[in-house]
């Protein structure tokens, strides 16, 4: 249960793909216009990132070292081209949401990151976990930055989210400002590295003021 | 075991014949994945291509299979260009054909029904690449910009009149976007253009099937 915890706090906040790793920050940049976009791509990338780790744990093995990175890439993109095919088969209208994403998990760098930093070191659970805890990591860090870029550029929430979900989902689409102009900085890649540059700091921040008063933190709770 | 796989897996050859069974595993599974997914696909991309068929015709306006009864015809650059044509007890009762025109990133997209005189009954932005919330305003989801169109023809607006408002023409363009509704306005007019040239083989060919 400790692992777990720990995994869960490395992969949302100490190891965070985004806001720690810097990893895949193409993906992040491209499709976090809005938070259902940003959601969309997290979830797709969790699943794809879990079964890519506990692959490449179950042979990890049988692999040698000197050719493990062709191997990776090899398992990583048939795997993505599985998930493409079989969405596009079998679940059509969330593939023509998703589709997009789908091809773009084949160059995000954090999948097979995790495989050799950590699937390739670590038993199938172990990596399992560590897929899960990352990708979710990587979910709540792009639903962020989709969700305030679509604030300032568009002043909605989760539009249009009931296409991704499902029509109950429609409850959570909010418009906070009606007819806003629209900022057309926040929807373009620039504001993407805005936003993600005021998050880093923002981290930094929590990050800095927690080092500065470790005896309080270390303090145990007596009254 | 473990000891003798260690040893094993220093071996160049066992390097090459791992990576050649990962590659040849990952090949046999694209393929029967390819293989039972093929025909879901189709279907599916079918039924896409049908319900888009049917968004731009005015109910009850076909009583035929759409997707069954298309003909192509060689267009203007040589590329030959499909048609479907809707019929109503046989007799054709509109054409509906894609169009193309180069919006503010990429092709724009457009698929159009056009009646027998050359009215425009509908269209819809199949495909585009144009700015989120801005140019974007061009599919039916977002605004009902495109439904202006419909009931336009190049006999009731003058061809200097097929333009955004700003160049003098009659359709409204979006605040900050102004070469995505023009370029729309003329992958219309272009297919409009298209029916009038073809419309004689179009009506032919429909009355011979």
């Amino acid at each position: 249960m400790n692992r777990l915890a720990s995994a869960l706090t490395d992969g949302l906040w100490r190891q965070n793909v985004v806001f720690a790793q810097m990893l895949a920050l193409c993906p992040a940049m491209a499709v976090t216009t809005s938070g259902t976009n940003g959601l969309g791509m997290g979830l797709a990338t969790t699943a794809v990132l879990i079964t890519s780790n506990v692959l490449v744990a179950s042979i990890r093995s049988l692999v040698s070292p000197q050719v493990r990175i062709p191997i990776f890439v090899v398992l990583i993109a048939s795997l993505v081209t599985l998930v493409d095919l079989g969405l596009n088969a079998w679940l059509h209208d969330l593939y023509k949401v998703l589709g997009l994403f789908i091809a773009l998990i084949v160059v995000n760098c954090a999948i097979l990151g995790r495989a050799e930093a950590y699937a390739s070191k670590n038993t199938v659970v172990a990596a399992a976990v560590d897929g899960l805890a990352m990708g979710l990591g990587f979910t709540v860090a792009l639903t962020l930055i989709g969700l305030i870029r679509e604030l300032l550029g568009s002043a909605t929430l989760f539009a249009q989210a009931s296409l991704l979900l499902g029509p109950a989902f429609r409850v959570i689409e909010l418009t906070v400002i009606p007819d806003y102009g629209g900022f057309l900085l926040m929807v373009l890649p620039p504001g993407g590295f805005l936003v993600l540059g005021l998050l880093l700091a923002g981290k930094r921040a929590i990050e800095l003021r927690a080092q500065q008063s470790p005896a309080v933190a270390a303090l145990p709770v007596t009254a | 075991m473990k000891r003798l796989l260690a040893s094993v897996r220093d071996r160049l050859a066992y390097q090459a014949l791992s990576l050649g069974v990962i590659a040849l595993l990952a090949a046999s599974a694209l393929v029967l994945a390819v293989g039972v997914t093929r025909d879901r696909i189709a279907a599916a991309e079918a039924l896409d291509l049908q319900t888009s068929l049917l968004q731009v015709l005015p109910e009850n306006f076909a009583d035929n299979d759409l997707l069954a009864d298309a003909l192509e015809i060689g267009a203007v650059e040589g590329k030959k260009k499909r048609i479907y044509l809707a019929r109503r007890q046989g007799a054709v009762t509109a054409a509906i054909f894609e169009t193309a025109a180069r919006g503010y990133a990429g092709d724009i997209v457009v698929l159009i029904a056009v009646d027998p005189h050359g009215m425009l009954l509908g269209a819809r932005v199949l495909k585009h690449t144009e700015t989120p919330g801005l140019g974007d305003k061009i599919e039916l989801a977002r605004s009902p910009w495109i439904l202006s169109f419909n009931g336009l023809s190049l006999a009731t607006l003058a061809p200097a009149k097929w333009a955004v408002k700003k160049d003098g023409g009659v359709f409204d363009q979006m605040a900050g976007a102004t070469i995505t509704p023009r370029a729309v306005v003329k992958a219309v007019k272009d297919g409009l253009d298209f029916f009038a040239a073809q419309r004689a083989q179009i009506l032919q060919e429909g009355k011979g099937s």
